[in-house]
């Protein structure tokens, strides 16, 4: 064990997701050999960081205005709504350049375990938006496990009644995949939304 | 199929065992507490993801060390397989198949059939519902591995209504602030998924014992003389009759759940769902438990056993037969039976104490398990 301030590094850099103490070590020796300059940006760019990303009154999203870049860009259209977990998620959509709607951030999952409940997601300010009348279609992109389902069906069932379209994403065989190496959850999903050859 | 090698790493008394294994019976013999089972163990839980002896993973462990491996040479249809599995308590274990690491561990479920009898089946037909819960539920993973990831989704979805129950009960009763209007309203949610994967996996129950019913009661004609018919009859809080449609399952299902809402909210736990069912087993017109003689009930859990070997070697691949410590328990007729199906099995692995216990007709290699040390004698 290191003592002082590289101890402390270490142990503060074995805290983030998927550091292990070996990385956590290599990182703080990579730091302590770096030039000053270059941990200053570091530093800074942690305390701007905190400092300046808030997520957006509108979606949830991160930004560092009031709303989001995407919230703010006429040319996105309000009628779609996609419904994701993680600003991350956000991200993923975003790179496939097809979504033309905007997006609104849960900001995780319904997970009794982890004492999550409907109360602690941004789903009331969800009922908001809808209410304003330019929401056509909920497109629901929470991930395809037991917490994102549930919370997929939660939506559905608080939205559906009040008369829009909801939709949600359909999960089967990675693109470019092979079928033999899909695993058998996926392949019988993909049996089971299967359709018809044009 | 067979199991050619197995080998063995901080498993139980194992820092490091390397066992051959020929075609036919096996013969495992050694004083109690010496290793033998050990090793049979160590092929069940390749095949099953559990001990037939105990429920938690720790002492399969050798004691100070972090995780057990098993390694096994898997030969079917003159394939070979390598199946391994590192036990790793606390986390998530780790398993290989022919060196490419697996996603999930339990994907090997499969590579290795094995069906096993040992003096703990007894809770089969004696013990609590849970046991002939996990005889089905382990039977068809073995069959369709799918179920697998079925079985592991209800379960999931079933803790966490279990967990949102369970938060109301206790704050009903201490008064503090539990969950509200909006967290209560998501139980439809789950109760929603609860039908859908808890109609999966009845299915494929129902679907299992429309299978199983003819080769348990072939089996225990066969054992018991025919005496007395067996039968097998699903037990559940839907009703008797349940047909294996998965629609029509999840429907009634979810009615169900819907009419025990206020009763769970109650108690605090999910009252109605395949994780509450149990296989009731009848020998002529008198259910089994509480009627049956001791020999009676050593009969019924072998042929539940045995049907389970028949069935799955009527699907194509025979799985190995593993028979630990049973041939003491059981009288000579049924010894004499018992050996005729090992006789018949493409490889069956007999543990014993003492050699004479086991029926002279049943010839083939033998090991002498002492103290740890495995040796071939003949």
């Amino acid at each position: 064990m290191y003592d002082g301030a590289l101890g402390d590094l270490i142990e503060e850099l074995g805290q983030l997701p998927g550091i292990g103490p070996k990385s956590a070590q290599r990182l703080a020796f990579h730091l302590l050999a770096s030039d000053s300059a270059d941990v200053e940006r570091l530093t800074s760019a942690l305390e701007r960081v905190k400092a300046q990303v808030r997520f957006c009154e509108n979606c949830g999203n991160v930004t560092e205005a009031e709303q989001c870049g995407i919230c703010r860009d006429p040319r996105r259209t309000e009628t779609l709504i996609c419904v994701v977990e993680e600003p991350k998620d956000v991200l993923a959509v975003e790179r496939t350049g097809e979504f033309r709607g905007r997006y609104h951030v849960l900001g995780g999952a319904i997970n009794p375990l982890e004492g999550i409940g409907p109360d602690d997601l941004r789903i009331r300010q969800l009922m908001v938006r809808l209410q304003k009348g330019e929401t056509k279609e909920l497109i629901l992109a929470t991930d395809p496990n037991t917490e994102g389902e549930a919370t997929a069906t939660y939506l559905a069932m608080l939205v559906k009644p009040m008369g829009f379209k909801v939709t949600r994403l359909a999960s089967g065989l990675p693109v470019g995949g092979d079928l033999e190496y899909a695993d058998e959850v996926t392949l019988g999903r993909a049996f089971s939304g299967r359709r018809d050859v044009d | 199929m067979r199991v050619r090698q197995l080998q063995l790493s901080d498993f139980r008394s194992y820092a490091h065992a390397q066992v051959l294994f020929d075609d036919g019976p096996s013969i495992l013999v050694g004083p109690n507490g010496h290793g033998k089972t050990n090793l049979v163990e160590a092929l069940v839980y390749l095949a099953n993801l559990r001990s037939h002896r105990v429920a938690s993973d720790a002492p399969l462990v050798r004691q100070g060390c972090e995780q057990a491996v098993i390694r096994a040479e898997i030969v079917h249809d003159s394939r070979r397989l390598l199946a391994e599995l590192a036990i790793v308590p606390g986390k998530s274990n780790k398993a290989r198949l022919n060196k490419t690491p697996l996603a999930r561990p339990r994907e090997i479920i499969g590579a290795l059939k094995a069906v096993a009898f040992a003096p703990e089946d007894l809770a089969l037909v004696r013990g609590e519902p849970s046991a002939r819960r996990r005889y089905l539920d382990e039977l068809l993973c073995a069959r369709f591995p799918r179920y697998a990831g079925v079985r592991a989704d209800y379960e999931r979805v079933l803790k966490q209504r279990n967990t949102l129950l369970r938060t109301a009960y206790l704050a009903k009763k201490t008064g503090g602030r539990g969950p509200g209007g909006a967290e209560m309203a998501t139980l439809d949610a789950w109760d929603a998924h609860l039908a859908r994967h808890g109609a999966e996996l009845l299915a494929g129950r129902l679907a299992l014992l429309d299978d199983l019913a003819e080769p348990v009661a072939k089996a225990h004609a066969k054992i018991a003389d025919g005496r007395s018919e067996v039968t097998l009859a699903y037990e559940s809080e839907l009703g008797d009759g349940l047909a294996a449609d998965q629609d029509l399952l999840a429907a009634r299902l979810g009615a169900a759940l819907a009419g025990a809402r206020a009763k769970e909210v109650e108690r605090g736990t999910t009252l109605v769902g395949p994780h509450r069912d149990d296989l009731d087993l009848q020998l002529g017109s008198l259910p089994v438990r509480g009627y049956a003689s001791h020999g009676e009930t050593w009969s019924v859990a072998l042929a539940l056993r045995l049907g389970a070997f028949e069935l799955l070697r009527a699907d194509g691949a025979a799985p190995i037969l593993i028979l630990d410590d049973v041939f003491a328990e059981l009288d000579a007729t049924r010894r004499e039976r018992l050996a005729e199906y090992a006789e018949a099995a493409p490889q069956t692995l007999i543990t014993c104490a003492v050699a004479g216990d086991v029926p002279e007709r049943l010839t083939g290699a033998r090991y002498d398990v002492w103290e740890g040390e495995i040796k071939r004698v003949l």
